[in-house]
């Protein structure tokens, strides 16, 4: 469990370390928290040729609040987000609050918001995230800046829309009202653990009607998904357990997992019924 | 007194400070690394070996195969429990013409540092060609190898009582297949071996395990051809042993053999993906047990026909696991008729043995699973058939008439009964029982479960040690026994000081190295404060009357007039008068003692034989909560209540029992080596072998209780290394299988959520 010999670059500027991954192409990779790609490396699963840190890139180590919106920095670790205080409104909390089950606490304090995204396993809490609030990856190389949607991004397990010669340089992701309700709910084996389902919920509330809804699903598919069924559900409704459970049942009518290890597709089917219902419930603060 | 507080342990400064010394912080001058190439096919016949390429690479020393042994060079041996009928399954140190299980060594490379090792082991190329795997230890024997053996290596028998006659005339008869997943211990520190020779003695010194040095010193040295005294092991600091590590393995005779050949240290470092592999695996046991029972719950007879999963060979443990499950599954009821065969059975799996509570694990989730079945099907409460078969007090000390690892079953002392009413008050059971009942009623899944067992320890022949103080006071005191990290140090100066007067913490105690005692058993079996602290409390007997005596020369007193105070005796009375231990140490120099008429140094050396185990026992008591849609546990609460008949320091004993527990949950709820049709392990990471975290542990109330001295030894001690693990898998999986809503649920653990699941979804 050594990694395979590797050199080694410490990029000072992100234009260093784009010309780097532009003149090395899939030879090269990124790494920031590392806590996905090193061990990677050790299963000698991942043989980059070379590596590009980008710890000491000015800039990137930051949580940018903007109007409506905000840019969160490729070198922003997991704990930052879940300690909250810099994002304002129900995106801060959805983010302290999904923060907290992001692996451990040393993963937490070195891992990054941005390479957990860019790493896309389907049942990461950040990928959920991202799928969740159609947050846009900005996507840096020698060739410019482009702007991904989250719809576009993950491609499949582990696999995303960013070319070899790019670097997730950070995520924007659309801040939530104050009407806004979020809500998480995640089950795996052991703390700690990539969810075997996990859920995640916004919703809007106006005059006692749901006015938006937006419901994403990690662990059931090759990508983090929207649940389309659930939120057709919820829009037009009143919040409440009747309701809840319909469009639990409607997010749960709609997914097609595999079985694996963990036990069959319909324990997975089951699972989302009852994460979707759980986090909507915990959306509106009850329970 | 110091026996019995809960004072601090003395090994605690250098591991909370960052001096500790495990396997990989050892280095020597010039030292190379070595890295195994290793098997990944399940069973299969090798047809070439190609080394060239790894010769080749940069920094490479050596690539070794079987070839390249002495001929004839030795299998490993069993260190217990060893048959005759074992010897053709025992594994070569390095794979010659089949591999077995997907893990065995067929090769090492030695190279200047441990990345170009691992390079250079990716370019040494195996050709093997495939055999047919056996996966499953039910099935009817295969052959194993060319000469005429299967794959069941011996059949186990023991009996007593009119077996047939209980079943013939039984009111009730329960019969079960039950079984226990395949688990180990896995330590947070993986095994290591660094082996140099000494350019100016020629001795091979090998650091690195810790366990059993002494036993291991003998077998390497006998293996590889040398003088005993030309081969030392040296105990250091260890990350957790739990029977597995320490033993001695196929990769530690090669890394000494190589460091021998090229007259260079040799170190390797296991990693954890080997270490999954490679590894001694554990557990692993289906059994079909049957009980004649009467109305009232009585059990009049049990017989039991089991298979124990060995892996791919025979490995030091010989057939300890299964002859421990065999002999011990009766525990603490009185069982009067009893038969069980055991079959050890060869697949192509990593190779099993022994992992804290060997056989008792699985045997008291056998039993206690058996005992929750009968009470539901004779409509009795699951407490009350306990306490109908418990053994009595007064039965003590109560012969079970076979014996086991060389010593007759007697369990020397115990007050069964009461235990189990301490822990029913203490949970206030039928309060306890009426809240689930209504909970249930209320469409909760809540349940109970037991796991009530006896354990062993102290088992001998004898341990001994050699005791001294130094002319300026110091005690030091040397063991041949080990360390795995349980507290040996404080729980031996404790036994000492008790005797001598001397503050705990001034007393050094040196455990697990060769050159310094030549005779130890090791740390294994619940042994050490049995064993060793019976010798030091003989040892520190002997110097302090020595102590007495001479100083009763000095101070011109009889020694009836002396008393032993804080290190210092004195005249009673008289306190002006007085010497300390050191004065008189010093008075003992050889000059001094021929002016005494006595041997020099204040020093004594013991031995402590025992032909008989003594037998600690205890219940685990646990209450869960089930979430039907997710199939998760939830604890409620776990008690464990355990007899160790005196405790010498609480702490460390409850210590002891919390870990333990992790342990026992872990088998019970998490841990398992999955492997599939082609004997391929799925579990070879810890993102698919699942240990369970602190975060998975309940609180846990534990009753340490002295109600059963042990007569067999001067402290009336009993081991407390494993009892923390032993009745987990019985009360959780009970616990569980009375939430679900019977006690005929759960027959298997690991339970896993998505089993639970589908039991109450009716999936």
């Amino acid at each position: 469990m050594k990694p395979a010999s590797f050199d080694y670059v410490s990029a000072s500027s992100i234009d260093q370390a784009v010309s780097v991954l532009s003149e090395l192409g899939d030879e090269a990779k990124v790494i920031a928290g590392g806590q996905s790609l090193v061990a990677m490396m050790n299963f000698r699963l991942a043989r980059p040729a070379t590596l590009v840190d980008i710890n000491r890139v000015p800039g990137l180590d930051v949580i940018d609040v903007g109007a409506d919106s905000v840019a969160v920095g490729a070198l922003v670790r997991h704990r930052r987000l879940e300690l909250g205080g810099e994002v304002p409104g129900p995106l801060g909390d959805l983010l302290a609050e999904a923060g907290h089950h992001v692996g451990h606490l040393p993963i937490r304090t070195r891992g990054t918001f941005c390479g957990s995204i860019a790493h896309a396993d389907p049942a990461s809490e950040w990928c959920v995230l991202a799928a969740l609030l159609d947050a846009r990856m900005e996507a840096t190389s020698t060739r410019g800046t482009r702007l991904i949607p989250a719809e576009e991004f993950f491609v499949t397990v582990f696999t995303t829309a960013l070319e070899p010669d790019e670097i997730l340089t950070a995520v924007h992701l659309p801040l939530l009202s104050e009407n806004h309700h979020v809500g998480f709910a995640e089950f795996s084996r052991r703390a700690g653990d990539f969810a075997i389902v996990m859920a995640m919920t916004a919703i809007e509330v106006a005059d006692g009607r749901i006015t938006d809804a937006r419901v994403a699903l990690g662990g059931v598919a090759a990508q983090p998904t929207r649940s389309s069924a659930a939120e057709a559900v919820l829009v037009g409704r009143a919040p409440g357990a009747e309701t809840f459970a319909d469009a639990a049942s409607a997010a749960a009518e709609n997914v097609t997992p595999h079985g694996d290890v963990h036990g069959p597709a319909e324990y997975r089917v089951d699972l989302v019924r009852a994460m979707v219902r759980r986090s909507l419930t915990r959306a509106l603060g009850e329970g | 007194m110091v026996i019995g507080q809960r004072v601090k342990r003395l090994e605690d400064y250098p591991l909370l400070t960052g001096r500790g010394g495990f396997a990989a912080d050892q280095s020597r001058t010039g030292q190379l690394h070595a890295r195994f190439v290793r098997s990944q096919v399940a069973h299969g016949r090798i047809s070439g070996i190609e080394t060239d390429q790894a010769r080749a690479r940069p920094g490479v020393v050596a690539v070794l195969t079987a070839a390249d042994l002495p001929p004839s060079f030795p299998k490993i041996a069993p260190r217990q429990v060893g048959f005759d009928e074992m010897v053709p399954y025992l594994q070569s140190v390095l794979a010659c013409d089949r591999v077995r299980y997907v893990g065995e060594p067929i090769a090492v490379v030695i190279a200047t540092d441990a990345y170009e090792a691992e390079d250079a082991a990716e370019d040494v190329f195996v050709h093997i060609e495939e055999l047919t795997v056996v996966v499953d230890p039910r099935v009817e024997p295969s052959a194993w190898d060319d000469l005429g053996h299967d794959t069941e290596v011996m059949l186990i028998n023991e009996a007593y009582g009119e077996v047939d006659e209980a079943f013939s005339t039984a009111e009730c008869v329960v019969e079960l297949e039950l079984s226990v997943g395949r688990h180990s211990g896995v330590p947070m520190e993986t095994r290591g071996t660094l082996a140099w020779t000494d350019p100016m003695t020629g001795t091979l010194h090998v650091g690195g395990a810790a366990k059993v040095p002494h036993y291991n010193r003998n077998a390497l040295a006998s293996m590889l051809g040398l003088d005993r005294d030309r081969v030392q092991l040296h105990e250091i600091h260890v990350g957790g042993g739990f029977g597995i590590r320490g033993e001695l393995y196929p990769e530690d005779v090669v890394v000494a053999w190589a460091a021998l050949r090229l007259g260079r240290p040799v170190k390797w470092i296991e990693d954890r993906q080997e270490h999954l592999i490679a590894a001694n695996h554990s557990r692993d046991q289906v059994h079909v047990i049957k009980a004649a029972v009467g109305l009232d719950g009585v059990i009049h007879a049990i017989d039991d026909e089991f298979w124990q999963d060995q892996g791919a060979y025979v490995r030091t443990h010989g057939a300890t696991v299964p002859t421990l499950t065999a002999t011990l599954l009766p525990g603490p009821y009185r069982v009067p008729a009893y038969r069980v065969r055991g079959h050890i059975r060869l697949t192509n799996k990593t190779p099993a043995g022994t992992y804290r509570a060997p056989g008792r694990y699985e045997g008291s989730f056998v039993r206690e699973r058996l005992v929750d079945v009968i009470a539901e099907r004779l409509d009795l409460d699951p407490a009350e058939v306990r306490r109908r078969n418990l053994i009595g007090h007064e039965e003590m000390p109560y012969l079970r008439p076979m014996s086991v690892l060389g010593s007759k079953i007697e369990y020397d002392s115990g007050q069964y009964v009461r235990m189990l009413d301490r822990v029913l008050d203490h949970v206030d059971y039928p309060t306890l029982r009426a809240d689930v009942a209504q909970r249930r009623a209320d469409g909760e899944h809540v349940g109970f479960g037991f796991g009530f067992f006896v354990e062993k320890s102290g088992l001998g022949p004898y341990e001994g040690v050699r005791a001294s103080v130094d002319p300026d006071g110091a005690l030091r005191i040397v063991t041949g026994a080990a360390s795995v990290g349980q507290g040996v140090e404080t729980t031996i100066a404790q036994i000492a000081s008790e005797v001598l007067g001397i503050d705990y913490a001034s007393i050094r105690v040196s455990h697990g190295q060769t050159d310094e005692l030549p005779y130890g058993f090791g740390a294994f079996a619940s042994r050490v404060t049995v064993m060793t602290g019976s010798a030091t409390h003989l040892a520190a007997t002997e110097i302090r009357e020595k102590a007495l005596e001479i100083a009763a020369q000095m101070l011109e007193a009889s020694p009836e007039d002396l008393e032993l105070v804080d290190g210092r005796i004195s005249v009673r009375g008289t306190p002006a008068r007085s010497l300390t231990l050191g004065q008189v140490a010093a008075d003992l120099d050889p000059s001094g003692a021929r002016r005494h008429g006595t041997t020099p140094s204040l020093s004594a050396e013991s031995w402590f034989h025992t032909d008989h185990m003594t037998y600690p026992y205890g219940l685990h008591f646990a209450v869960v909560h089930l979430d039907p849609e997710t199939g998760h546990v939830a604890f409620e609460r776990y008690v464990i209540a355990y007899d160790v008949g005196r405790a010498i320091n609480p702490t460390l004993i409850e210590g002891q029992i919390v870990g333990g527990l992790a342990q026992g949950l872990g088998g019970a709820l998490y841990e398992q080596f999955v492997y599939d049709d082609l004997a391929q392990p799925q579990a070879t990471s810890f993102i698919d072998y699942l240990m369970p975290t602190l975060m998975e542990m309940p609180e846990v109330e534990v009753l340490l209780s002295e109600d059963a001295p042990s007569p067999l030894n001067p402290l009336g001690v009993k081991g407390a290394g494993e009892g923390g693990t032993t009745g987990a898998g019985a009360a959780i999986a009970g616990a569980i299988s009375d939430a679900l809503g019977s006690a005929e649920i759960i027959h298997s653990i690991p339970v896993a959520p998505a089993t639970i699941w589908a039991t109450l979804n009716d999936a």
